[in-house]
């Protein structure tokens, strides 16, 4: 069954292409969007279970020995952001058939929904550091494309400022590679395990692993390098912000957690202390930059930014119980933020704005949403026994295990802050009276019929929040058995390159 | 614009540069070329002639929707790829059939050359697309 393994980065292209079949036929270009989402869902669980099961495995494109062609290699922390990316998408997808219009149907919103989905699965599966950059290319193309769906202004405005910044860090990235390559003589991700360490010249290889940090970083969205998120995130229909907050930046993170793990690990000390730094700063600026504004969705995108912060440290911090921690609030994370995302779309359409001070009176009129909003954002701000809870607590307990007081008291008074934050929302947009009695009384939320068909993924999504909270135990195997793997790169490197 | 001179000038040299793409597609397994390169000095033939003829002359000269081309090398791309996956080998495994066998040389067709065509029609799709929607904007 190895492939199984393409199938996740197959699928959207087939979907894509057989999109791009129906340009005109709108409604059939919407069931082929669906039904190509739901057969990703399912290849994606089908990959998780089956490395549950047999440990990682690998394959070789196009069947040329590993360190020489691409290999795909499916680890834990792999299948685990692959699954996860394989729920949001078909559930964005179903949240898109009440808001997508046929105007946007038309730019192409379902074939580069669909490049976007197979570029992510591409970015967590590949085992080679150039691949990774197609990877990267290919996902900011496609959501470039999805940013400015709209042709407004503000998209514009914003899709410019992430295109400019991402093609910055791809530049980072490139460079990178091409030191790198120079020393080593390789891109394969586990012949760079070995090979670095044969190199002499560690200053310069601190150098090349800095530069790499900077470009991830500013995928990431970690400090100083977030800037481009908060004023791009807020302007693309909600289908649109709510895939990009899940998937984007956690690909960032993932190639940091990938490289920092398995490559850039011969001088921890300076490398992850100064991503621990990073890490600390990054949570701070984004709880703060959230507290200034009462726009739902920016507070929300200043939110991606801060919760980053702790996988980061996670990582920075290296040890089994930390890393566990970041996969797990990685895992949490991107249910949780896009399922807010999401929620910011319905309150628009039942209050009419995105705007707080425009928003209210949504828990009298709206009970269920306001119920599905408490759900996540609680588990966001880290309310036992939400999944966020558990994510923060396993983070905090590994800083005081290594003695970081202050990184775990950072890491508690962003957690305090995040509350403040929610509340804020809850406060606004739920309880106090609305301000505009004529929004409340419409019948918006079945504006076009699509009220179920907004609510039905939110409530999922909730639902998986809820299972991660009360039943994490299975999850938590899951992320310890990723960590132990990236704690321990021979297992990898051995499943890549055979017995070296 | 009305130059008689680069009208002329592009009259002999797009047919030029379309037979020197086609002889880079062909060439690009064994030495340098490809698909994409092929594409890309096909799309500055075709560029040329939007200068000196207009975007609709090329058009009517294409025949096709640029962006059909899109979908056809898409899909030819991943077709070719997935050939090897039916066969029962990993994804862009290049399998290859001897078409005929001449005294001197065997001649053979394998998957790749159909996967650099597909790449061939995505790349000259997509600029075709950019170079026409800029003309006529």
């Amino acid at each position: 069954m190895s492939c199984l393994l393409v199938l996740p980065i197959i699928v959207p292209f087939v979907a894509a292409a057989a999109g791009l079949l129906f340009r005109t036929d709108f409604e059939r270009q919407q069931a082929v969007g669906m039904g190509g989402a739901a057969l990703h869902f399912m290849v994606c669980l089908g990959l998780l279970f089956h490395v549950c099961k047999n440990g990682i495995s690998t394959i070789q494109m196009a069947n040329w020995p590993a360190p020489f062609g691409i290999t795909l290699a499916a680890d834990h922390l792999s299948v685990i952001l692959v699954a996860v990316t394989g729920t949001l998408g078909l559930c964005v997808m179903l949240y898109s058939k009440a808001e997508i219009k046929t105007g946007m149907i038309a730019a192409g919103f379902y074939p580069l929904m669909h490049i976007l989905l197979g570029g992510v699965c591409g970015a967590f599966l590949t085992g080679d550091l150039f691949n990774l950059y197609v990877w990267f290319e290919v996902m900011l193309m496609a959501s470039f494309g999805l940013l400015v769906l709209g042709r407004e202004k503000a998209q514009l405005d914003g899709g410019v400022k992430y295109v400019m910044i991402n093609l910055f860090s791809t530049l980072l990235f490139i460079s990178g590679l091409g030191l790198l390559y120079g020393m080593t003589g390789t891109l394969n991700m586990a012949d760079l395990h070995l090979e670095i360490q044969k190199v002499s010249d560690k200053a310069l290889l601190t150098a090349v692993a800095t530069i790499f940090m900077a470009a991830f970083g500013i995928k990431a969205g970690i400090f100083p390098l977030f800037f481009w998120l908060p004023v791009s995130y807020h302007t693309p229909p909600v289908a649109v912000s709510a895939i990009l907050a899940g998937l984007l930046t956690k690909v960032g993170v993932y190639a940091l957690i990938r490289m920092f793990t398995l490559v850039f690990t011969f001088d921890v000390a300076y490398t992850h202390g100064l991503l621990l730094v990073a890490a600390v700063v990054t949570m701070i600026t984004g709880v703060l930059g959230a507290a200034a504004y009462n726009e739902f969705r920016r507070i929300l995108s200043f939110h991606i930014i801060s919760q980053v912060g702790y996988m980061v440290m996670g990582l920075a911090l290296f040890t089994p119980l930390a890393l566990t921690g970041a996969v797990f609030y990685l895992l949490h994370h991107m249910i949780v933020k896009a399922n807010l995302f999401l929620i910011s779309g319905v309150s628009r359409v039942a209050g009419g704005s995105f705007e707080l001070s425009r928003l209210g009176g949504l828990y009298r009129s709206r009970g269920f949403l306001a119920l599905l909003f408490f759900i996540p954002a609680f588990s966001l701000a880290g309310f036992p026994p939400l999944s966020g809870f558990w994510a923060k607590m396993m983070l905090i307990r590994a800083s005081l295990e290594v003695e970081a007081y202050v990184v775990a008291a950072a890491a508690a008074v962003v957690g305090l802050l995040t509350v403040y934050s929610m509340s804020k929302i809850w406060g606004e947009a739920f309880w106090k009276p609305s301000p505009e009695p004529m929004h409340t009384e419409s019948p918006a939320m079945g504006e076009g019929g699509g009220g179920l068909w907004r609510l039905l993924p939110i409530t999922v999504l909730a639902v998986i929040t809820i299972v991660l909270g009360f039943v994490p135990g299975v999850f938590l195997d899951l992320a310890a058995q990723a960590a132990h793997e990236l704690l321990n790169p021979d297992i990898y490197v051995k499943a890549v390159l055979g017995g070296v | 614009m009305q130059s008689l001179i680069l009208r002329t000038a592009t009259r002999l040299l797009v047919s030029l540069i379309l037979v020197f793409s086609i002889y880079l597609l062909f060439s690009g397994h064994n030495s340098p070329g490809g698909g994409f390169s092929g594409a890309l000095v096909a799309a500055t033939g075709f560029a040329l002639y939007t200068i000196a003829e207009g975007p609709a002359s090329v058009r009517r000269a294409i025949r096709i929707d640029p962006r059909r081309l899109i979908v056809f090398g898409l899909a030819l791309a991943l077709a070719s790829g997935l050939a090897a996956v039916f066969a029962g080998k990993p994804f862009l495994t290049g399998l290859w059939w001897t078409v005929a066998e001449l005294p001197d040389y065997t001649l053979v067709l394998g998957t790749p050359f159909f996967f650099d065509v597909g790449v061939y029609a995505i790349v000259l799709g997509t600029i075709l697309t950019i170079i026409l929607a800029l003309e006529e904007s």
